[in-house]
């Protein structure tokens, strides 16, 4: 009789984490059903959000969201790999821990803080000695001018971007630490017996066998990049325009939830930010969920080379 | 000769090359690391005076404090742990106990992994729809809500993992001297795992204290002095947002000295979920 209430108990429990996610999206389809229903497809690849004339296309964020998230990645793939790579291969044991834990710190600070310090602290410095060298010294090459063209303003794409990089690192890198140790010793010994380098054990024993984790990670980052509010808010400009300059102010669909969602007037403004944050939900869930079927499938695997 | 020799020094310079890119990497991660602690401590320590903990937050150009938001961050944290955490728990004690490798199981499993690291701003639109919306008006309940469904899966996977760790051979005395599966739970697997556990809901309290997004239009924020949990309640993340993106210098001030008590508040809790409670070791 106990027995069978406690187990119903933690059954609904899980049920509830189940519809739980269930009913975000369902709430958010039902609040953005007025926007998509009015705007149709063309919603996502409008460019208008003007709240005067109650004209919405996602667009702008959508594209501001891509454009800081990629850029992140670019910045913080080679970054977490060198890090992992220096924790797990390169230090004595006892520094190990240390360094794992001063990295972890990164992950801890909360991102309002990354806010607040890339407003105040890290825009000021790079409008003033970044930015102007980087504009004058990319001038007239073909692609890096545009990108690096415009007014030092300090806050824009770029610098959202290189905040997030710095705050998406950490979580790259415990998820690499905990693959890159899953190689079974025995394969990285062989290959050091053959006389192999430390890079080349990296490279072609240890990376070839974690390739789903490794993916799985940048996954797991890309993740949370794509919906990361706070520091984003303080230092992307918050406009919606999409600029071919990385120095110019834009807008994510987080920042835009961030900034607008209270103040929003009349429906078509708020259902316009339901389906915002509805396409958002969407993107993520995929992203993380390949993700986790990356990161399962390569646990699967080492447990069955253990076992063998 | 000459080709192996030559082939000999291209693999070592390779290697002496990427392995400086990997100190230099990890230096990169020092120094934006110093560089954020030492903006915070030396901006914020300057701000915190004894006025910041017995005062409420001020209207631009006069003096004040941060208690109001202090107390309602306090209050939103627990109310956000004691709401989801036990959920959590029972959750992961389905999928450990009971669930294990049945379909259901392992569909939770995924969907709470996926919600672990899902943009909490989008919980914070799903509660303002469905309680904010429905209520007609922004509350502390709204917020506490938002909070709990961020701890949930935290504790879903590191209850499942700590009870996990418990060997079967625990369960299996306990079952043959006759006590019912739930007695087993909660008498000897919890008992066992109670370490492992409290460092999991320790570390979401340590996650939800810094949460800003979710709040931002569930409790929303309130300038007066306020515990009622059906009222907007001021916290430390929303009134820092604020003070820092206005442009008053004495709110700025008060900006950074939140932001420093929150940080520390922050990484004590992960200093003490790390050390002081460590996961047990089961000699299998």
């Amino acid at each position: 009789m106990v027995d069978g209430i406690f187990r119903f108990l933690t059954r609904a429990a899980a049920g509830l984490t189940f519809l739980i996610v269930m009913g975000v999206l369902l709430a958010l389809a039902l609040g953005a059903y007025p926007a998509l229903h009015k705007f149709g497809i063309g919603f996502i690849s409008s460019s208008q959000w003007n709240p005067v004339t109650q004209e919405f296309g996602a667009a702008p964020a959508i594209v501001g969201t891509l454009i800081t998230s990629f850029l992140a990645l670019l910045l913080a793939v080679p970054l977490s790999f060198g890090i992992t790579v220096f924790i797990n291969e390169l230090t004595p044991p006892w520094l190990k821990r240390p360094a794992a834990i001063a990295i972890e710190l990164l992950a801890a600070i909360p991102s309002i803080i990354y806010g607040m310090w890339g407003l105040f602290v890290f825009a000021p410095w790079f409008a003033e000695h970044a930015q102007p060298w980087l504009t004058e010294h990319s001038a007239g090459w073909p692609l890096l001018g545009m990108l690096f063209d415009g007014p030092p303003m300090g806050i824009g794409m770029f610098s959202a971007g290189l905040i997030l990089a710095i705050m998406i690192t950490p979580f790259i890198t415990a998820i690499w630490r905990e693959v890159f140790a899953l190689v079974p010793a025995v394969l990285k010994e062989s290959a050091y017996g053959l006389g192999a380098t430390t890079w080349e054990v990296i490279w072609k024993v240890v990376l070839p066998y974690t390739r789903a984790g490794v993916i799985g990670g940048i996954m797991l980052g890309l993740g949370r990049a794509l919906g990361e509010t706070m520091a984003v808010t303080f230092v992307i400009g918050n406009a919606h325009d999409i600029s071919p300059s990385l120095f110019m102010p834009g807008a994510t669909i987080s920042s835009t939830l961030a900034n607008e969602f209270t103040e929003a007037v009349g429906d078509m403004y708020l259902s316009s930010l339901f389906a915002i944050g509805l396409i958002l939900f969407i993107i993520t869930f995929i992203v993380l969920g390949a993700a986790r079927l990356l990161l399962s499938r390569l646990r699967a695997k080492s447990l069955q080379s253990a076992a063998a | 000769m000459n080709m192996s020799r030559l082939l000999y020094i291209q693999r070592r310079a390779t290697n002496l090359v990427t392995m400086a890119f990997a100190v230099l990497a990890m230096g990169v991660g020092l120094f934006w690391l110093s560089w954020l602690l030492w903006t915070l401590f030396s901006s914020g320590m300057p701000a915190i005076q004894v006025s910041v903990f017995t005062q409420i937050t001020p209207p631009p150009g006069s003096n004040g404090g941060l208690l109001n938001a202090i107390v309602g961050s306090v209050i939103l944290t627990l109310g956000g742990v004691l709401l989801g955490a036990p959920i959590g728990v029972l959750a992961g004690t389905y999928l450990a106990e009971f669930g294990r490798d049945s379909r259901l199981a392992a569909t939770v499993r995924f969907i709470s992994d996926v919600l672990l690291s899902a943009p909490s701003i989008i919980i914070g639109v799903f509660v303002y729809e469905i309680v904010v919306r429905r209520s007609g008006h922004f509350s502390a309940w709204a917020g506490i809500g938002a909070l709990a469904i961020i701890v949930l899966p935290v504790v879903v996977r590191t209850s499942e993992d700590m009870l996990r760790l418990v060997p079967n051979t625990m369960r299996e005395a306990a079952a043959a001297l006759g006590a019912p599966q739930w007695k087993v739970t909660l008498m000897i697997v919890y008992r066992a795992a109670r370490a492992g556990i409290l460092t999991g809901i320790l570390l979401s309290v340590a996650r939800i204290s810094g949460e800003t997004a979710p709040l931002l239009f569930t409790a929303l924020n309130n300038q007066f002095w306020s515990t009622s949990l059906d009222q907007p309640i001021a916290n430390l993340p929303a009134v820092i947002f604020q003070f820092a993106m206005s442009p008053y210098e004495d709110w700025h001030r008060l900006a950074w000295a939140g932001a420093l008590i929150i940080t520390l508040g922050v990484l004590l809790l992960n200093i003490l979920a790390r050390s002081v409670l460590r996961p047990p070791r089961f000699s299998a």
